[in-house]
């Protein structure tokens, strides 16, 4: 049956909080009524209060809170409805949760799991809308994992709280009402371990959280031009896995990375050149990178749409790159009608919710 | 106490007497601080030290009090506090050095003094930073029901920072069975608290007013600081947290070896202040007086000990001799 990300990363929780008594949720909105939108519904009442509850505005001090809980054996899960608010809890983070483990000789191990929601459109703009994965994925010690589906949500939380390390769980906001059919045993990568989402010879296509969710309606659209391309979804983001990565790439010898985050000193930049060094003149074109430009995130709908690289866009690039035969109004053509797309201001997921969020 | 010494001086003293424990503790600390500045310019402790001489009593009036699975949580000046819950001077040395025989394996240094196996859990340089990590500690316990305490150490600076402010709800609100011990020795490195804080500042006002209980006194009389603490400990093991703040002065610079009386940053008649403030002498003039022990056995206690810091430091730099070596083989 398929279900939301939502109701599965509950699942998750829920599965993890029943197995383990030392697991806790904590975070702005986690005993609320609107329960982190959704997510932590009825976990409050099912646990009690003690292992799930609501936090004074002190991120920094809960995020501490969450490290010496996990030196003594617990397992908490701190929470942020935006990515952007754990940034005032940086110094917790980068110098001591990344650093614990290391500079005790260790002696401690630190299982805890910091959930941060990236948001995108409805006028998040500069402060509501940073996807700050390479930020934490360039500080030794910390994990940094996204997932780009409601299976993946579910298996990613629960093997994040099961892990004996920190780490930076990003999610973006858009994947919350996507669906997909959840069979349980199913084979379940590792934490690290990347997902082929679809295979294909002519092109790999890497991203990361949303930003897969794109690339594999790119994919689509290419293969109706007679275009097969392959779809990476990363899942974790530090370590990454170039295993799969650089099999892909050495293939297909074409490669596009799409980034959640600005392109500049991110994840596109570490990719490309692990490619480049390791498959060094067996590359057909240089590799071709998208993400953010170099500006804050705007709030204004209108300013969004040239913010956020279209898949329209993409199909330009990508053809124009590559020197590739189609013709980009048919592209557009087969984009919109295989995913039509009725709101007119482009700033809201195609599927399920429509604003506020 | 390590072990070691304590089968030294168990012969002449009797260690069931408090005081003479406190007197032990203080001069050990002492001691070793001694020896750390007398041997820094040599270039065998080749990291940034902050050292506690001054401060003693604190460590060793709270640290008497605690029981080994009670916590404790130190900033960068934490060797004290670090020998005053009972850890391993060998292994200090060793860290200091920063041979892969220190409590950290040489990863930390003087800074990141990390001793689980005492209750020793961390020590954060990060002024503030220790508190956040010193509630969720706090509330491991108060989950696991073990009636044990976090203490957490921090100096006058603390108070600036938001993380401070942050973990004084977080406790309250809580109810966490945390004992913050301010150490006011009225510095940040060389600024001195009245350009750092109002006129009208009132700690014992945003203590309570938070919902913390605040006590404070001073910080040279260990005795009387066994003794508050004490009392606020038994107060603190069922869930009320509490902040002591206690006065107390840095004899030696801010990091470093050395005395820095010539900077002028302190008056002469401040130091000159801190001679009449030494723990050391207040403790063992009040124990002469009222006839516990002489000036002879405490000049003998003093010899013992010095002895015991010596040994363990010949035998420190013995047993890394491997690891010093790797750098010989550099030259």
């Amino acid at each position: 049956m398929a279900q939301t990300y939502i109701s599965l990363l509950n699942r998750a929780f829920d599965e993890s909080l029943n197995n383990n008594s030392r697991v806790m949720l904590f975070g702005l909105g986690v005993g609320d009524v609107g329960a982190v939108f959704g997510s932590t519904a009825n976990l409050q009442s099912k646990y009690g209060s003690e292992r799930v509850f609501e936090i004074p505005l002190s991120e920094n001090a809960v995020t501490g809170m969450a490290l010496g809980l996990a030196m003594q054996g617990f397992r908490p899960v701190m929470m942020h409805q935006r990515a952007d608010f754990s940034f005032t809890s940086a110094e917790q983070i980068i110098n001591q949760i990344a650093k614990t483990s290391y500079m005790s000789g260790d002696v401690y191990k630190v299982p805890l799991v910091i959930r941060m929601i990236v948001g995108r459109g409805w006028g998040q703009g500069p402060t509501h809308a940073q996807s700050p994965h390479a930020i934490f994925s360039h500080v030794p010690g910390l994990q940094v994992v996204a997932p780009a589906t409601p299976v993946d949500g579910y298996y990613l939380m629960k093997q994040s709280i099961a892990n004996d390390n920190p780490v930076v769980f990003i999610e973006h906001r858009w994947l919350h009402q996507t669906t997909e059919n959840f069979i349980e045993n199913e084979h379940v990568p590792d934490l690290s371990e990347a997902k082929i989402m679809k295979s294909g010879k002519d092109l790999t296509l890497i991203s990361l959280s949303y930003g897969v969710i794109e690339c594999i309606k790119i994919a689509e659209v290419l293969l109706e031009l007679n275009i097969n391309a392959e779809v990476i979804n990363l899942r974790s983001i530090q370590p990454w896995d170039k295993n799969t990565v650089l099999r892909s790439v050495e293939k297909t010898k074409k490669a596009v990375l799409l980034d959640t985050g600005h392109i500049e000193f991110g994840l596109t930049g570490e990719v490309s050149s692990t490619i480049y060094t390791a498959l060094f003149g067996l590359l057909d074109n240089p590799i071709l990178r998208f993400g953010l430009p170099m500006e804050p995130t705007p709030s204004s709908a209108a300013l969004a749409i040239d913010h956020y690289p279209t898949i329209e866009k993409m199909l330009g690039e990508i053809k124009s790159h590559f020197g590739f035969k189609y013709d980009l109004s048919e592209a557009i053509n087969v984009f919109n009608e295989k995913f039509p797309y009725k709101s007119k201001y482009k700033d809201q997921p195609d599927v399920g919710a429509v604003g506020p969020f | 106490m390590n072990t070691a010494l304590i089968n030294m001086i168990k012969k002449d003293f009797d260690l069931s007497d408090s005081r003479i424990q406190m007197l032990a503790n203080l001069q050990l600390i002492r001691a070793v601080e001694l020896l750390i500045s007398e041997k820094y310019t040599d270039q065998i402790f080749r990291c940034p030290v902050h050292l506690s001489i001054g401060q003693e009593a604190i460590a060793v009036g709270v640290s008497l009090n605690l029981k080994i699975e009670d916590k404790v949580v130190s900033t960068h000046r934490s060797h004290a506090h670090y020998i005053a819950k009972g850890g391993d001077l060998f292994t200090m040395l060793s860290e200091l050095i920063g041979s892969p025989l220190g409590c950290c394996k040489g990863r930390g240094g003087s800074m990141h003094i990390f001793d689980k196996a005492v209750g020793f859990m961390a020590s954060v340089p990060i002024v503030g930073s220790s508190l956040p990590i010193a509630t969720g500690l706090a509330l491991a316990e108060k989950q696991l029901n073990s009636r044990h305490i976090v203490v957490a150490f921090i100096g006058d600076a603390a108070l600036e920072t938001g993380a401070f402010y942050e973990s004084l709800n977080l406790a309250a609100l809580k109810n966490l069975p945390i004992l913050i011990v301010l150490e006011d020795n009225g510095y940040s490195t060389y600024s001195n608290k009245k350009v750092r804080w109002p006129d009208n500042k009132n700690v014992k006002d945003t203590v309570e007013g938070m919902g913390i209980a605040y006590y404070n006194g001073s910080g040279d009389d260990v005795e009387e600081i066994y003794t508050q603490i004490s009392k606020i400990t038994s107060v603190v093991r069922n869930n009320k947290p509490s902040l002591v703040h206690l006065d107390t002065f840095r004899r030696y610079e801010h990091c470093g070896p050395s005395l820095d009386d010539n900077m002028g940053y302190r008056n002469s008649e401040e130091i000159e202040s801190y001679l009449e403030r030494d723990p050391i002498e207040i403790l063992g003039n009040k124990m002469i007086s009222s006839g516990v022990i002489s000036e002879l056995l405490i000049k003998k206690l003093t010899s013992q000990i010095n002895h015991y810091v010596e040994n363990t430091f010949i035998s420190t730099l013995q047993q890394n001799e491997n690891y010093s070596n790797q750098f010989e083989m550099n030259k």
